[in-house]
């Protein structure tokens, strides 16, 4: 690899923790292949660190491939980069023009602190999904599987929603930092299916609620969220979940 | 000491309902009384703190992510068998059985396969209850698809991204009750040893990731779902974070190690394409449904793939294996891939690599009907290698996907150490020397969701169980013991990097200890391990503290984890001289390059006992018998 390769210069916010202050310092990388994916491209520089002595810069990457949900960076000024529908992990270097300045920086808002560098705690969403986020159903108390037939239509509009990855970074897009979108697609999931129906109203007034206790804000139709996701989540499930939630609210939950 | 596998007596249909009959069972006002502690939140893990959770028992889950939602099962994506015959075609709890043991190349427990076939139709009427959005027909009712190994279409799937709904649904489950109090989370915690107290496993020593904190945490039994070991060949198509630490270092605590060579190499990935590569990409088996796999009838054929015409092509699984064709299960169609790579046909730039063609399939049903199956896949390969593959195939090579070997467990799931329960991949039960795909999803969740909540109930209502807490000395030594081991990798301040190490064991045991094995390089493997790990520990250079978020530290205890399985997955290998499944040694094939079994010798679990460091394990013999099916030379022609 030596001698070739796209070369950068990196500015990477270091923070040593939660409430500490925080700076962007410079890098160089150089040797990168266009293949590298993003987060490759961070494993060489934190390689280099290690071998100079250095502290390595702490990200989180684990699957690689854009469906777990862990990495999560906002890269010159946008959550997960310049590519749409494209997690962190699954960017390649190729996107990116030789010799240019990168700016990475964490999944900023009040409700996603600082654990260290790059790295957030996002702990919120499970305490949010912990709520309301399922069917409350037991282990064996199932009826047999084709007793509860769903339109194939709506199995796929439940599964469009269902397919969010937790990455949070519809908050970090987010001018106020609003949780709508990633609180609107589980509630759509269970719009969509029968399965769903029984806990409607109890699960959404549930769910806002504690988006709302967590610190998350409003949402006021950015739309900012749908652009960066991943993985295409409409913000139509976020005028359902308002819809789900005046129903609830004047239902009575 | 004899390996007794405990299977219940009685015909193979029976076993299972003998066994909840006879199981011991804890009053439920009792059971908040007992602690259970789970590591591991990905299928077996999340499902089965949920079912035990619901049941009433304390439950305090660990895992080493920011979520549980994040746990590798999430990456799965082609499906989950069940044996419900929806699209009747002939198939039966039986059919199921006897494929995956078939497809394992009878090396798996027959009573235990049984039990998975038979829970496998529990396991889609739970997921679906639970608002698993499965793939549906227009009539509303479920679809299926068809997997390698198999010659009735039994797989249920959320397009390519079945793992992540499912996890999904057991997270849910599990979220739910820590919502009511019952399950407590720990999510970025690592465990890092087993303690054992008066021979049962009592409880865990975990590190907490981002403060270093090294704590101990009591119960009554502890369960491990922390998955396999591919990583250990550095390139698999694992998540980077998924390790063998915790079963490692159960072993080192008395658990037998069962099959350590049992790997699989799964024959749809992402070629290898740059040096810095951290990781490989799964194409879902899926694929091979409507992808037809070929190669150059010519070596060194360089043309691109669309200006060889139909007759210069070779399409050699369906030629080699016409009543299978692209659907042969895993280990054939890798070995076959290897072969024809070998000739010098392989493609791409490397030379590695064949071609997984949807030019037929897109011709047939149109290009929405491929998207809607496959879209995600299809953007994923896109996305990674910068190729459409609706306008030129797809260019796919093997790589290390799932281990069948993991801790033995007896029929109730529980390890050589009492109390110590292993679900999901970590366990070695149910696939044999070979793992038929759509089966590990259906594995972790019967483990999690049916079998440990059965059966750790039994060991817990059975088992004198005195009170333990973490003051306990047993407790105080290990935490002692994991702090001191802390202390060691960062004291060692050598020059180079964790990464450079795990690069190179992963690329020995990738070459001497990968699809094909013969006894010179399986030694070569052992005794290059070794001089590896010695030199790990006077050269690694671990930055930072312990007291701190510390990747390199945490990969740090994981490579000199993986320093030791390598040595052993290398002497298991060495030990069996017979061709099964995905261990392939090169002494033992037939003139066509199919595996040759012996079953007269090995027709046993290898279980290996940890008997201290720097000397050899000791091997213990499991017997593998067969009641109902009659182990024959597998046959996909």
């Amino acid at each position: 690899m030596s001698g070739g390769g796209l070369r950068f210069e990196l500015r990477i916010w270091r923070q040593e923790g939660p409430g500490r202050p925080g700076r962007l310092v410079a890098y160089r990388v150089e040797g990168i292949s266009p293949e590298m994916s993003f987060v490759e491209m961070l494993d060489k520089l934190n390689e280099e660190l290690v071998r100079e002595g250095d502290v390595p810069v702490a990200f989180e990457s684990d699957c690689r491939e854009g469906i777990c949900g862990t990495c999560g960076l906002v890269i010159n000024g946008v959550a997960h980069g310049p590519k749409s529908a494209c997690a962190t992990c699954e960017l390649r270097m190729r996107e990116f023009r030789d010799g240019s300045t990168i700016t990475v920086e964490p999944f900023r808002a009040r409700a996603f602190p600082v654990v260290r560098d790059l790295v957030v705690d996002r702990s919120a969403f499970d305490r949010i999904l912990a709520r309301g986020g399922y069917v409350s159903v037991d282990t064996g108390s199932a009826p047999e599987a084709n007793s509860i037939p769903v339109p194939k239509e709506k199995a796929e509009r439940a599964l469009d929603a269902a397919s969010c990855i937790g990455c949070g970074a519809c908050v970090a897009a987010c001018p106020n930092a609003s949780a709508a979108l990633f609180v609107g697609a589980k509630v759509a999931q269970y719009f969509w299916l029968p399965q769903g129906q029984p806990e409607r109203r109890r699960r959404v007034w549930r769910m806002v609620e504690q988006m709302d206790a967590e610190g998350f804000g409003d949402c006021s139709n950015h739309a900012e969220c749908e652009a960066v996701c991943p993985k295409r989540i409409s913000i139509g499930s976020i005028a359902l979940m308002r819809r789900e939630y005046m129903r609830a609210v004047l239902g009575g939950e | 000491m004899r390996l007794d596998p405990r299977v219940p007596s009685g015909a193979l249909e029976e076993k299972w309902a003998r066994h909840r009959a006879v199981a011991k069972l804890v009053a439920p006002a009792n059971r908040p009384r007992y602690t259970v502690i789970v590591v591991g939140t990905g299928l077996a893990g999340a499902s089965a703190a949920a079912s035990l959770g619901e049941l009433g028992y304390e439950v305090l889950a660990f895992c080493i992510q920011d979520s549980p939602r994040r746990a590798h099962s999430v990456a799965a994506q082609g499906g989950i068998n069940a044996a419900k015959n929806y699209r009747n075609d002939g198939d039966s709890v039986w059919r199921l059985f006897y494929d995956t043991i078939k497809g394992g190349d009878f090396r798996a427990r027959e009573a235990n396969v049984y039990r998975l076939a038979e829970l496998s139709l529990n396991i889609i009427d739970q997921c679906v209850a639970q608002g698993v959005p499965f793939a549906r027909e227009y009539g509303g009712l479920l679809a299926n698809r068809s997997f390698g190994g198999a010659q009735v279409s039994r797989t249920f799937y959320c397009r390519g991204q079945t793992g992540q709904q499912l996890l999904l649904g057991a997270y849910g489950a599990l979220l739910r009750q820590v919502d009511a109090g019952r399950v407590r989370l720990f999510p970025r915690h690592e465990m890092l040893d087993l303690v054992v107290v008066g021979g049962k496993a009592r409880g865990i020593v975990t590190r907490n990731l981002v403060t270093g904190e090294v704590a101990g945490h009591a119960g009554h039994a502890v369960l491990l779902a922390t998955g396999g070991y591919s990583n250990v060949y550095y390139l698999s198509t694992n998540a980077v974070n998924s390790n063998a630490t915790a079963i490692w270092r159960c072993y080192r605590r008395g658990a037998f190690f069962a099959n350590p060579c049992f790997t699989q190499i799964h024959p749809t990935c992402i070629p290898f394409a740059s040096p810095g590569q951290s990781k490989l990409t799964l194409m879902s088996e899926s694929l091979r449904n409507d992808g037809r796999v070929w190669v150059p009838r010519q070596a060194g054929d360089r043309r691109p793939p669309r200006e060889i015409p139909e007759a210069e092509r070779d399409y050699y699984l369906e030629r080699l294996y016409p009543s299978f064709g692209n659907l042969v299960p895993r280990d054939v169609a890798s070995r076959a891939a290897k072969r024809v790579c070998d000739e010098g046909r392989g493609v791409g730039s490397t030379g590695y690599a064949v071609y997984l063609d949807f030019a037929d399939a897109i011709r047939r049903l149109g290009a929405d009907t491929i998207r809607e199956r496959y879209g995600n896949l299809f953007d994923l390969y896109r996305e990674i290698t910068g190729e459409d593959p609706y306008e030129t195939p797809m260019r796919i090579y093997p790589a290390p996907h799932y281990t069948m070997g993991g801790l033995w467990v007896d029929y109730g799931l529980m390890s050589t150490v009492p109390g110590l329960f292993v679900l999901g991949e970590a366990n070695f039960s149910d696939h044999g020397a070979n793992r038929l795909g759509a089966s590990a999803l259906m594995q972790g969740l019967a483990d999690g969701y049916f079998v440990a909540p059965c059966t750790v109930g039994d060991y817990l209502a059975g088992t004198d169980l005195p009170r333990v807490g973490t003051d306990h000395p047993a407790f105080r030594d290990a935490i002692a013991g994991v702090g001191e081991s802390v202390r060691r990798l960062l004291a060692v301040g050598g020059r180079k990097p964790v990464r450079e190490f795990h690069w190179e064991l992963g690329r020995l045991l990738w070459d001497e200890v990968g699809m094909a094995r013969n006894e010179a390089g399986l030694r070569r493997a052992i005794e290059r391990t070794r001089a590896l790990r010695e030199e790990f520990w006077g050269n690694v250079r671990v930055p930072g503290d312990g007291s701190e978020l510390n990747k390199e530290l945490e990969f740090a205890g994981r490579v000199a984890d993986y320093l030791e399985l390598g040595e052993l997955m290398a002497l298991d290998a060495l030990h069996r001289r017979e061709s099964c499944g995905g261990h392939f040694r090169e002494e033992f094939q037939t003139g066509e390059g199919e595996a040759v079994r012996n079953d007269e010798e090995f027709a046993y679990v290898a279980a290996w006992e940890h008997a201290g460091p720097g000397r050899e394990p000791v091997l213990h013999k499991e017997p593998l018998v067969f009641e109902r099916v009659k182990p024959t030379q597998r046959s996909y022609r």
